[in-house]
């Protein structure tokens, strides 16, 4: 197989055939995966090359699915369930919650409940009430999950990977809004499966998706190509160089990364679609005002969703950061 | 109503039944000796509770029918998902009783669990229900690896009402997988009686709506439980499937050592029902075969009597946990950078005097090892 250019859905699709192909523990559940491929196809031709057993359309039962998964898991499979959307995760939440969550430190570390968590998540694609959340906060508040968002095709494999040969459950956020924005090179085999011991950096660092050095732009999914854009804006209209950090890992957060580029730049801005209280964005300045508060020349801002339903999709690009706000957000703080 | 499955009769108008095939002499003391290491368990740790030994616990005095009977139908290959109320059922299958007791007086880590690997049982699953789709999971995987291992999963009357019920009796109808739903109705659930907690008539009907077959039987009844759970079992091995059971009892005991259940039932009823309980009506159902007497019973709960003693010095020789176990497995690929941190911030002041074993420590070692520093 030679290097190929694959968009999101793409990318995922080939990293889930990658860890079936690999390992005959793997195992894809969820509501409409085998014979449709998924509603937005990641899941296509699993059905085809793995079987019935391996790839299964399951009933329409978020808690029965994690539970289920869970069940597989503690037996020593490594299930992949797919929540069809972000919002169908609650009757899941339990599952993940009390029980995901838990398995391994209520086993002496012993046995980890090692599965994967797929929430195509997020607004942006015109859709009726209850299909365009962005939960990952409540996951990332939760002890024992790991949160992990890519926003590019390539990271989207590389992730999708790691995550299914990670011990621990992974809940795998997927901007659905971008699932098919573009197309990246995508190497012949996953690079941070295959860099020995340690954390896989896929799973646990963040990347930075554009230098620069007068401002820090932390952002993460369908929202990180638009904070980019909104950089492209600040160079070129105030000769602002901002660099734009892909957190990737929304739990554990890569401290380092985030803090550093806060301490450089002297100022932060926190980009994402979640409603802003207690959301990504509050731990990253949290993080950054502990850390590197003398470094800063202004308070970080967060430009985010509100605290309010994500609305009916009339006005969801009222409700989005859009790159205007993203640019206005991030003028206040080099402002300040 | 379908028929309740009965072998133990009462010795008097109620006639015994016939020893089921498949249980031999030494099967029936041995069930015996389960159901007193259980029973003995129990008066122990609520004994402990009361001496602020332990913490609350949940009783299960009188169901112990239902799990020392499902059990020994049980394969070791088989895995077994208790609720709180099963909480001891572990030790049936090798895991020391003094584990358990250290789960309900507040330990975790090495202490407090186990890793549901080694005996195929499952951790004390304290939530209602939410551990059936589990053991749904497990004989499914174990169906895809086509390895021989059932799953049999214990929850109440009141766990009927949730929706992983539901959930988890339609994957396995759907799946056909290998799985026991032994339903304990013990008629309450906490204060909520049965006829609150459902409009219908019984419980193994709502096995109709998922295609599988319903076995009720007689709780109280160690070898009608037994029977059951073989049938259940055996048709699961077979490729067909799971089935309900629903065991019908009472619970003659409060919910849990903190409940008072004079406030909401007429606790004369339970004396009635206390009649039936199982250990003595499998000793006196033994008697009758002429396969126990007093000697071999005083033997068999002097034997218990011991383990659990030793259990009880072992759990408080355990020594106060340390910090580290607030932090220890939450990830098995290893410690996030917060947790050191957090470490950090706890040993830089002096631990609550607060933090302390249970009751007055019998090991001298006890209250060490989690000093400060």
């Amino acid at each position: 197989m030679t290097a190929s250019s694959l968009n999101m859905v793409e990318a995922l699709n080939k990293g889930l055939h990658e860890a079936m192909g690999s390992d005959d523990r793997v195992v894809v559940l969820g509501e409409d995966v085998a014979k449709t491929g998924g509603v937005f196809r990641v899941t296509a031709g699993l059905l085809d090359s793995f079987g019935e057993d391996r790839v299964v359309d399951t009933p329409l039962a978020e808690a029965g699915i994690v539970g289920a998964a869970i069940g597989m898991a503690v037996y020593g499979l490594l299930p992949v369930a797919e929540i069809q959307f972000d919002s169908f995760v609650y009757p899941g939440f339990e599952q993940i919650v009390v029980h995901a969550a838990r398995y391994a430190w209520r086993s002496k570390g012993e046995v980890p409940a090692s599965i994967v968590v797929r929430i195509p998540y997020g607004g942006g694609v015109r859709m009726p009430e209850l299909h365009s959340d962005s939960p990952e906060a409540l996951f990332a508040h939760v002890p024992g999950l790991k949160v992990v968002c890519p926003s590019t095709p390539a990271d989207a494999r590389e992730m999708i990977v790691a995550a299914i040969h990670d011990p621990d459950p992974v809940v795998f956020m997927e901007p659905k809004r971008i699932y098919r924005a573009g197309r990246e090179e995508i190497a012949e085999t996953p690079t941070g499966a295959t860099n020995g011991n340690g954390p896989n950096p896929f799973l646990s660092t963040a990347r930075i998706a554009r230098e620069g050095n007068d401002l820090a732009i932390f952002s993460y999914g369908a929202t990180v190509p638009l904070c980019i854009a909104a950089a492209e804006r600040l160079e070129s209209e105030l000769d602002v160089s901002a660099r734009v950090v892909d957190l990737r890992s929304l739990y554990p957060l890569d401290v380092d990364t985030i803090v550093g580029a806060a301490s450089e730049c002297h100022r932060a801005l926190v980009v994402h679609e979640a409603p802003r209280t207690a959301g990504i964005g509050a731990e990253v300045s949290s993080l950054i005002h502990e850390k590197a508060m003398l470094d800063l020349e202004a308070p970080v801002g967060r430009v985010t969703g509100f605290d309010a339903p994500f609305p009916q999709f009339a006005n969801e690009d009222d409700y989005l950061p859009s790159v205007v706000r993203i640019f206005a957000g991030a003028k206040k703080v080099l402002e300040f | 109503m379908t028929e309740i499955v009965r072998v133990i009769g009462n010795g008097g108008d109620l006639p015994d039944g016939e020893v089921p095939e498949g249980l031999a002499e030494k099967d029936l003391i041995e069930m015996f000796r389960w159901l007193v290491l259980l029973r003995t368990f129990d008066e122990r740790a609520v004994a402990l509770q009361r001496q602020g030994r332990i913490g609350t616990y949940a009783l299960y005095w009188g169901e112990e029918a239902t799990q020392a009977g499902a059990l020994y139908a049980c394969e070791e290959t088989d895995w077994v998902f208790p609720s709180y109320r099963q909480n001891a059922i572990g030790i049936l299958r090798g895991i020391p009783a003094a584990t358990v007791l250290a789960w309900w007086r507040g330990y975790g880590g090495t202490h407090g669990f186990w890793n549901p690997r080694d005996h195929r049982v499952g951790p004390i699953c304290v939530p209602i229900a939410t551990h059936l789709p589990h053991a749904v999971g497990v004989a499914w995987a174990a169906k895809i690896r086509n390895d021989r291992a059932s799953s049999l999963a214990w929850f109440g009357d009141g766990a009927t009402s949730e929706g992983d019920f539901h959930e988890a009796m339609n994957f396995a109808s759907v799946f056909k997988t290998s799985t026991v739903f032994f339903c304990v109705n013990n008629q309450w659930a906490i204060s909520t009686p049965i006829s609150k907690q459902m409009a219908s008539e019984t419980i193994v009907q709502k096995a109709v709506a998922y295609d599988m077959p319903g076995i009720r039987v007689d709780g109280f009844d160690p070898i009608a439980c037994w029977k059951a759970t073989r049938i259940a079992l055996e048709r699961g091995r077979g490729g067909d499937g799971p089935t309900l059971i629903e065991a019908f009892c009472y619970r003659i005991m409060p919910h849990g050592t903190a409940d008072d259940p004079k406030l909401y039932r007429d606790e004369r009823e339970a004396e009635k029902w206390k009649a039936f309980e199982p250990l003595g009506r499998m000793g006196a159902f033994l008697r009758r075969l002429s396969i126990l007497d007093d000697a071999r019973e005083d033997e068999i709960v002097s034997e218990a009597k011991t383990t659990i003693a030793e259990a009880v010095r072992e759990m408080e020789s355990i020594a106060q946990p340390g910090l580290e176990i607030l932090f220890d497995h939450v990830y098995a690929s290893g410690r996030p950078w917060s947790y050191d941190e957090a470490l950090a911030e706890l040993r830089a002041v002096e631990r609550p005097a607060e933090v302390k074993p249970l009751g007055p420590p019998t090991s001298s070692g006890a209250g060490e090892e989690g000093k400060t520093q």
